[in-house]
């Protein structure tokens, strides 16, 4: 009988019901799509690795280092690896075709890095071509490149046009993984680099350092440093995580924004659905009362009016979380690669159910507790 | 039939008093009130508007509480229970017919009548024996399964009637039962509540303004202004 009540109560008015079914859903994937998008903001740093370090020049990642410091950090105790990369920045095609380009010390760092899934013979031919490169599974697909393709790249810091042989496609170990991402080897940049502006050769933009043990980080960070401190470039050497948080912060503003506007809409929801509860209990009163006068007891009335408000708000919110994943996966469709890593993550999915939970929930906490105090006699003389 | 003047008292009220406060105002609904209903009567509580009949039908329902004084049903006194006691003590002892019948409108005429029985540890088979009963006993068993929008005011009220039934309550309270009603409905419900009293012994207190329903009661209870009068 209690469940019928409540499922009976609450199609009483069901245009009623469904204006605020629809609210609920569209405030739960709304919610669901922000939470996403800061997500993918924060993308690289859930990704990157406790055993990695980022070691760069202590002024700002735009100044390089010497390709020396790499045998002098593989020599610090901790370092069990060192490998170094250049931000490339080139144009393919048009300026629109935005996606990372990094020269890479091909084998090192393909070890170091095993998220990048890469078949063992297109790694071969990639280790073994001077002007072979790897390109993200999104990426490749994005562009419709095959394996062998020839890739011209307009430099923009490294002028010319550089053109690349295909000679694998990798896929990410999870959905975490970036898969837009576009490496060649760090040696042909550099030796063309050395034939044209001999001053600016054998500079490495940053190393990655895969550490033995991910609790000494701090140590081994303070280790690398120390070993380049008064030299011409000092070193700044951070966990992989903190070096990719570095670029968030500087969205921080933009990020924090999004989050409560997020917010923002479940409180929104929550004052649309207490005023539909208040609605619905102040009709009913006489109802109520007269349940009451029958014998029904307070938490009797208090529970049907939870219950009805839990319902539609988890109904919609089930919904919401289930119409999250079409509308997130057009919504990455028509950013391209701006997101490269634009999924809808298990903990959005309980925050949209916990939003709704508690959007139900606070909705019915006055009416339910009127609905549950009203004096029986008051109750009876109610007009709805 | 009963012979009500001969029974035991089923309520004893004694020197009950209800007086509401406004701000700093205190207005006395009910005065030093002290009235016997027996088991088996059939008690008809009349009086101008504001006369505090209904309050009076209130307490004894244990609907209200009064502000002094004992009301003893059954030898409880129920201004001595608190909230949840009360509850107990009225699914177990008290039939509620309301002048609006106070259906349930998203529950059949049968549910609506099944309501109360929610409340007892009678099983499903049980009430439903139970709630077929008290729809024939009211004519209703080929409207069993309509919603209260689907049945005329006498209808819903002879719905209320086998709901207030249903239980097996100690005593039935009515309040303004006709109130709603055309002369001939109204005439059809007090025959009803008649055969209630007098072939099934249910104590009724009811509560009318119209004299002629008033007349179909064993006694006639006036009140004016808060106080009895003979």
């Amino acid at each position: 009988m209690f469940i019928r009540l409540i499922l009976r109560n609450a199609f009483r008015h069901k245009l009623r019901t469904s204006l605020t079914l629809v609210g609920i859903v569209v405030a739960i994937v709304a919610f669901g799509l922000l939470r996403t998008i800061v997500d993918a903001w924060y993308a690289g740093a859930e990704a990157s690795a406790s055993t990695r370090l980022i070691t760069r020049n202590a002024i700002s990642l735009v100044f390089s280092m010497p390709l020396s410091y790499e045998q002098k950090i593989r020599q610090v105790p901790g370092v069990a690896s060192v490998s170094g990369a250049n931000w490339f920045g080139g144009i393919y095609v048009t300026e629109s075709n935005f996606f990372p380009q990094f020269a890479i010390q091909g084998a090192t760092f393909l070890d170091m890095y095993p998220e990048f899934r890469i078949a063992a013979d297109e790694r071969k031919a990639f280790l073994t071509d001077r002007q072979g490169a790897i390109a993200g599974r999104k990426l490749a697909d994005k562009f419709g490149w095959k394996i062998g393709d020839q890739i011209p790249i307009r430099g923009t810091i490294f002028p010319g046009t550089w053109t690349f042989t295909l000679r694998a496609i990798y896929d990410g170990a999870d959905a975490k993984v970036d898969e837009t991402q576009f490496y060649f080897h760090w040696a042909l940049l550099n030796e063309t680099v050395k034939a044209r502006f001999p001053r600016r050769g054998d500079q490495v933009g940053w190393f990655a350092v895969e550490i033995r043990d991910p609790t000494q980080a701090a140590e081994v960070s303070q280790r690398i440093d120390a070993t380049f401190k008064n030299s011409l470039a000092e070193t700044l050497t951070e966990t992989e995580k903190a070096f990719q948080l570095g670029f968030v912060a500087m969205t921080e503003a933009i990020l924090v924004a999004i989050q409560a506007v997020s917010w923002v809409i479940v409180v929104i929801i929550m004052a649309v659905m207490a005023n539909t509860m208040a609605m619905t209990a102040r009709e009913r009163y006489s109802e109520y009362a007269t349940m009451k006068a029958i014998g029904f007891g307070n938490g009797f009335v208090a529970g049907l009016i939870f219950s009805e408000s839990v319902g539609i708000a988890l109904s919609g919110g089930i919904l919401g979380i289930a119409l999250t994943f079409p509308v997130a996966d057009a919504f990455a469709s028509a950013l391209g690669t701006l997101f490269p890593v634009f999924f809808v993550s298990q903990e959005t999915v309980l925050m949209q159910a916990a939003a709704a939970l508690i959007v139900g929930v606070v909705a019915a906490l006055i009416p339910a507790w009127r609905a549950a105090h009203v004096k029986i006699v008051d109750g009876l003389r109610a007009v709805a | 039939m009963n012979d009500a003047s001969q029974d035991a008292a089923l309520v004893a009220i004694r020197g009950l008093v209800k007086r509401y406060v406004r701000g700093d105002q205190v207005i006395p609904v009910l005065v030093d009130i002290n009235l016997d209903v027996a088991q088996g009567d059939f008690v008809a509580l009349m009086g101008p508007s504001g006369s505090g009949k209904s309050t009076l039908l209130n307490l004894i329902a244990g609907i209200d509480k009064p502000s002094a004084g004992q009301i003893l049903v059954a030898g409880v006194d129920i201004a001595q229970l608190d909230d949840s006691e009360l509850a107990a003590w009225r699914a177990a002892h008290v039939g509620f017919i309301f002048q609006f019948y106070n259906l349930m409108p998203v529950l059949t005429a049968f549910e609506n009548v099944e309501l109360p029985l929610q409340l007892t540890s009678l099983g499903r088979r049980d009430r439903r024996e139970r709630v077929a009963n008290a729809l024939a006993l009211v004519g209703l068993t080929d409207r069993m399964d309509h919603y209260p929008n689907e049945l005329s005011g006498g209808q819903q009220q002879r719905v209320a009637i086998a709901r207030a039934l249903i239980a097996d309550p100690s005593i039935i309270v009515a309040d303004e039962p006709t109130g709603d009603l055309d002369r001939t409905t109204a005439e059809e419900i007090l025959d009803l509540l008649d055969g209630l009293n007098r072939e099934l012994g249910k104590t009724i207190v009811m509560v009318t303004h119209d004299p002629k329903a008033a007349g179909r009661a064993r006694r006639v209870i006036q009140l004016e202004k808060g106080v009895l009068v003979d």
